[in-house]
């Protein structure tokens, strides 16, 4: 039978097998213990493209697309408008079907993007450098916390407990093992330490809130500890960097900045720090130089860090940039620019804002912070989250996140540009039709 | 490739920050249809953002433009060994923009999600059929990842039995980078394990180095070498037997796929690259996958999520009774799951085999045309990939790398070079399953007139590329002074 | 072949680790470490250099520092126990300048040196010549 991904025919395959002496192909795979080779595979019968298609088609139809409903779920992934340019830019193939760029000469299109990457992430978040992309949000917050681990030669971090819980959990399978203790505090009685190595902050909060950055800053300060946040990459259209406010290492997810949320990936990992930590940053770096002919280019550099040449003494054991979605986003804020960030970031703040006052004005709903907040907010319902959600999803809408763990009947809405008025107002009528059961 | 006038050339190349003029834009945004609020407290606020301002054509022509400078697998052979640079089918990329794939919410209600949790559970049903294990998590989102979940797993099984003193991890001297470096973030120490003259695991310093102090042993199938590891079962056994766990980096999976199960063969866990052996795209250096596949002993040790079937046919995320907990933020990278499950599905048992006949049959024939003239280290069949030496032409001054770059003046992207570290000079080709006989032909010819060139003219290898968008980079330049971002020209003297 | 393939003969006022340092004492007690020519010819361009600030007591034979090439890192191990006085600026601003003079103005640190009998253990350039099959 011959497969549409496969060119070899049955002729060539002999003359090939001939060229290389043996009778059979089978001769090929001597060196597998004879009792376990040509194992059954029990795999469903292969099928044609026509019919592939349709079974993912069917596949897709059961998923419910949130694009037709209202949503307001984000809490780490993030609805927003994909400009038509991004899709056709990582739709080329020359883009999408390249290897990391190890040779210079014929890699300069991947190269190239990513130091405009690292130019727009790093300018965006306010730091001196940014490297070209890390697996995604959570993981790049767990290794810019072994970093300052590196970095101080302390051994014990402390997470405040408005970080995502998820990104929380993240952290312990990369710091436990190494020893590093994690301290998960909420900011009242926050007590760093001499040996607190990094206090990590999430600007805005899990929660949607604005932490207190400058206070955060100044206890990090008064013991050495360095400060490492985790930001939300569309709310700096808006909101201050925090290269400002004195921050050491930033990371985020790079979603929300043109990526399809797509089940959850793939994504990427946004990693920014100061230039005096760099030779203790994790990841790929693409740096400028010139050709033998004097011309400008762009080279992977400080490649020494990295796992295949310092083994295990390597800053990470990453060798992924996530480059194509570093594409999307660079693709993304280059078409956004610098007006359209602030537009989309403008847009997503007063239309929270618009959405939070309507809903603290129910009965029974009520805003658990009185801090400003960007796209996101919590508030507290008046019954458990889990059943108004259900509710809202038999009237086409997709709540917010249930954070009851954490706030008694705590929700979590998410708004961002995406979200119309009429979608918002649609969400208010039927959580007062809830309450009015 | 556009590269007949330079200057056009360098002027395309201008960052978009230095083409940008205030008030261009290649995008909209929608009208704010809501009253508009109080603004935060001005020292919430940021004074400015310098992001380039340009229309859509001139964005699009720039993205376009820098496309053309790039080498991909559409373009032609890719034989970086260890990579598999295989053909990524094209209805894959269709099927990850269907709208119920791509703006699925990675957190919306179980029941809001069934198809993609069918897909998922369903995939994860194919990997341990083929992989020959009892169960499977889709979690990491690369090889590296795999590995660092795999350990994960191997740290929680010893501290569940009570084995805090196992602390090292065993490493063929063959191995990928990424083993040692893995095995550090576990915070494990690594003991290195030397290779025999025929390219196998040396036994005897392998049974030196077993004890009750070691984690378990990290080992590719076939081997970075392009070989298939004669010992493996005893290998396996022997780890076993000192208490020890088997992790299998499955990097190498495009082999054995239809030929083994290495699951049969007592791997405790092996991670498959979906972005190589299931053809999903690189993408110029990642979205990658790195699901894991493990034995019955290390199933309730899987990474939250995996997805499992209930009453009525529907499907829901499950978190392991042991589980080591969340690697990354959510359960995947689920655009890459949907490639590798068409991919499955379009080939099925016989395609998969077929494929790793292909991929074998095609890297020794490339053995046999090419080891007249380029030293083979190890005299013996390859599986999925040849190893050379360009030894004999380091006599003539001839590096491997400059091998490998006169090869993109024949037209085709250069194999891996300098590695694995214990073959000097390596020159490492993996031709894959996707390259016919005519192709490799022509592949062939340029390595042997390239072998001619450097016994002739070896000035001329060790200055190429001539015909590439660049000439060689200045490598040691760009590490000695740092320029890793646009500034604008007052600012240039800093990093 | 280009200038910097050209060899340099190991000086015979030098004493030689086997791991390709160099140590030149002087008469005041204080030596000057760096690599050999041999060293920086397998490492190549040399690109970092990671080396202790003055004030460091090391041991004999001690990691001292690295030294980085583009795509190589090499340890670094003192020849005799000893303290830092100073560090090459120079070569670390332009770590090139080990590739081109290591047995001069390519040197790394200059030191103290703590116990003197310890240069018996170390090669003589006869010796290292040996080692480097020159």
């Amino acid at each position: 039978m011959a497969f549409p991904y496969i060119t070899n025919t049955e002729e060539d395959r002999q003359v090939m097998l001939k060229a290389i002496g043996v009778s059979s192909s089978a001769d090929l795979f001597n060196d597998i213990p004879h009792e376990f080779r040509n194992p059954t595979l029990n795999l469903p019968p292969p099928v044609s493209e026509l019919e592939l298609k349709r079974e993912l088609e069917m596949l897709a139809g059961k998923n419910i697309d949130p694009q037709g409903w209202a949503s307001f779920l984000g809490a780490g992934s993030y609805r927003h408008y994909v400009p038509s340019v991004v899709g056709h830019i990582t739709g080329r193939s020359e883009f999408y079907t390249a290897y990391t760029p190890y040779q210079p000469e014929i890699s300069q299109g991947t190269l190239q993007t990513i130091y405009e990457f690292q130019s727009m992430v790093s300018e965006l978040m306010g730091m001196e450098v940014a490297n070209a992309g890390m697996y995604d949000g959570a993981s790049a917050l767990a290794e810019a916390a072994l970093m300052a681990c590196r970095i101080t030669g302390r051994m014990s971090v402390t997470v405040l407990d408005t970080v995502s819980p998820t990104y929380i959990e993240v952290l312990k399978p990369y710091l436990l093992p190494q020893g590093v203790a994690i301290d998960i505090s909420s900011s009242k009685n926050l007590s760093l330490k001499q040996t607190t190595a990094c206090l990590i902050v999430q600007q805005p909060n899990f929660y949607g809130f604005m932490e207190d950055m400058k206070a955060h800053a100044a206890e990090a300060d008064a013991v050495g500890a360095l400060k490492v946040v985790t930001v939300d990459p569309i709310s700096l259209g808006m909101l201050k960097p925090p290269g400002e406010y004195g921050a050491d290492v930033v990371t985020a997810e790079g979603q929300s900045l043109g990526v399809a949320q797509s089940f959850g990936g793939p994504y990427v990992g946004l990693f920014a720090c100061k230039s005096k930590h760099l030779r203790q940053m994790p990841g790929r770096i693409v740096g400028q130089t010139v050709d033998s002919q004097g011309r400008t280019g762009y080279v992977l550099t400080l490649q020494t860090r990295e796992q295949h040449i310092r083994r295990e003494r390597a800053t990470s054991n990453i060798c992924t940039t996530e480059s194509l979605v570093a594409l999307a986003t660079t693709v993304y804020m280059a078409a956004l620019g610098k007006r359209g960030m602030q537009e989309i970031a403008t847009l997503c703040y007063h239309k929270a804002q618009y959405a939070a006052k309507q809903i603290s004005q129910l009965k029974g709903f009520r805003l658990t912070s009185s801090s400003p907040f960007f796209r996101e907010f919590t508030v507290t319902c008046p019954s458990a989250p889990a059943e108004i959600n259900k509710y809202l999803l038999s009237k086409s809408i997709i709540g917010g996140l249930d954070v009851s763990a954490k706030i008694p009947n705590g929700m979590l809405f998410c708004v961002t540009e995406v979200n119309t008025r009429v979608e918002i107002d649609k969400l208010v009528k039927e959580l007062a039709g809830f309450a009015d059961k | 490739m556009l590269i007949n006038n330079p200057k056009l050339l360098e002027k395309q190349r201008t960052l978009l920050m230095d083409v940008s003029v205030a008030g261009r834009r290649a995008s909209t945004t929608p009208s704010m249809d809501v009253p508009l609020s109080d603004m935060p407290p001005a020292e919430l606020l940021r004074d400015d953002l310098h992001f380039p301002e340009v229309s859509e054509p001139q964005l699009i022509r720039y993205f376009t433009h820098l496309s053309t400078l790039n080498y991909g697998v559409d373009s032609g052979i890719y034989p970086l060994g260890s990579c598999t640079m295989k053909y990524n089918p094209k209805l894959h990329e269709d099927a990850v923009r269907l709208p119920g794939f791509a703006n699925v919410h990675p957190i919306q209600p179980d029941e809001t999600a069934q198809g993609a949790l069918q897909l998922m559970h369903n995939l994860q049903t194919y990997l341990a059929e083929i992989t020959g294990t009892s169960a499977v998590s889709l979690a990491p989102l690369a090889g590296a990842h795999g590995e660092f979940t795999g350990l994960q797993m191997f740290r929680a099984y010893h501290l569940e039995h009570g084995q805090i003193q196992r602390k090292r991890v065993l490493i063929p001297d063959s191995a990928h980078g990424t083993n040692p470096a893995t095995a550090a973030m576990l915070g494990f120490t690594v003991t290195s394990v030397a290779t025999d003259n025929d390219g196998n695991v040396d036994m005897d310093a392998l049974h030196k180095e077993l004890g009750t102090d070691v984690v378990g042993l990290m080992i590719t199938l076939p081997s970075t070498l392009g070989l298939f590891e004669r010992h493996i079962v005893e290998i396996c056994k022997a780890v076993h037997e000192a208490g020890g766990l088997v992790y299998g980096d499955g990097a190498n999976m495009n082999a054995l796929l239809g030929q083994v199960k290495p699951g049969a063969l007592g791997f405790d866990v092996v991670h498959l690259n979906l972005h190589k052996t299931f053809s999903t795209p690189h993408g110029g250096g990642g979205p990658g996958s790195g699901p894991v596949c493990v034995s019955e002993t290390l199933r309730d040790y899987l990474p939250d999520a995996v997805v499992v079937k209930i009453a009525n046919n529907t499907y829901k995320f499950h978190r392991p009774a042991k589980s080591i907990g969340k690697i990354a933020a959510f359960n995947g990278n689920f655009g890459m799951l949907v490639r590798a499950y068409a991919y499955i599905r379009i080939l099925g048992a016989e395609g998969l085999k077929s494929i790793s006949e292909n991929a074998v049959i095609n890297a020794n024939y490339v053995l046999a045309k090419l080891k007249g003239d380029y030293l083979l280290p190890y005299q013996r069949l390859c599986m999925h990939e040849v190893i050379f030496s360009a030894k004999r032409q380091k006599e003539h001054n001839v590096r491997a790398l400059d091998v490998a770059k006169r090869l993109i003046d024949y037209g085709f992207h250069p194999p891996t070079m300098y590695f694995p570290l214990i073959v000097e000079e390596a020159l490492m080709i993996e031709p894959t399953e996707s390259e016919g006989r005519e192709g490799l032909d022509a592949f062939i010819d340029a390595m042997l007139s390239i072998a001619r060139e450097v016994e002739e003219q070896p000035e001329l290898v060790r200055n190429a590329p001539y015909s590439a968008p660049m000439t060689r980079l200045d490598e040691a330049r760009a590490a000695r002074q740092p320029v890793l971002r646009w500034r604008a020209d007052a600012d240039k003297q800093k990093i | 072949m280009s200038d910097k393939d050209k060899q340099i003969p190991n000086p015979r006022n030098l004493k030689y680790t086997k791991d390709h340092e160099w140590i030149r004492i002087e008469p005041d007690g204080t030596a000057f470490i760096g690599i050999t020519d041999f060293a920086q010819s397998q490492l190549g361009d040399i690109v970092f250099l990671d080396v202790p600030k003055a004030g460091k007591t090391l041991k004999q034979f001690e990691k001292f520092g690295e030294v980085e090439s583009v795509k190589s890192v090499s340890d670094l191990f003192t020849p005799v126990s000893c303290e830092v006085v100073d560090t090459n600026k120079h070569a670390i601003e332009q770590p090139e300048l080990v590739n081109k003079e290591p047995f001069s103005n390519g040197w790394l640190l200059k030191v103290k040196v703590k116990d003197s009998s310890e240069v018996a253990s170390l090669l003589s350039a006869q010796e290292y010549d040996g080692l480097t099959g020159k």
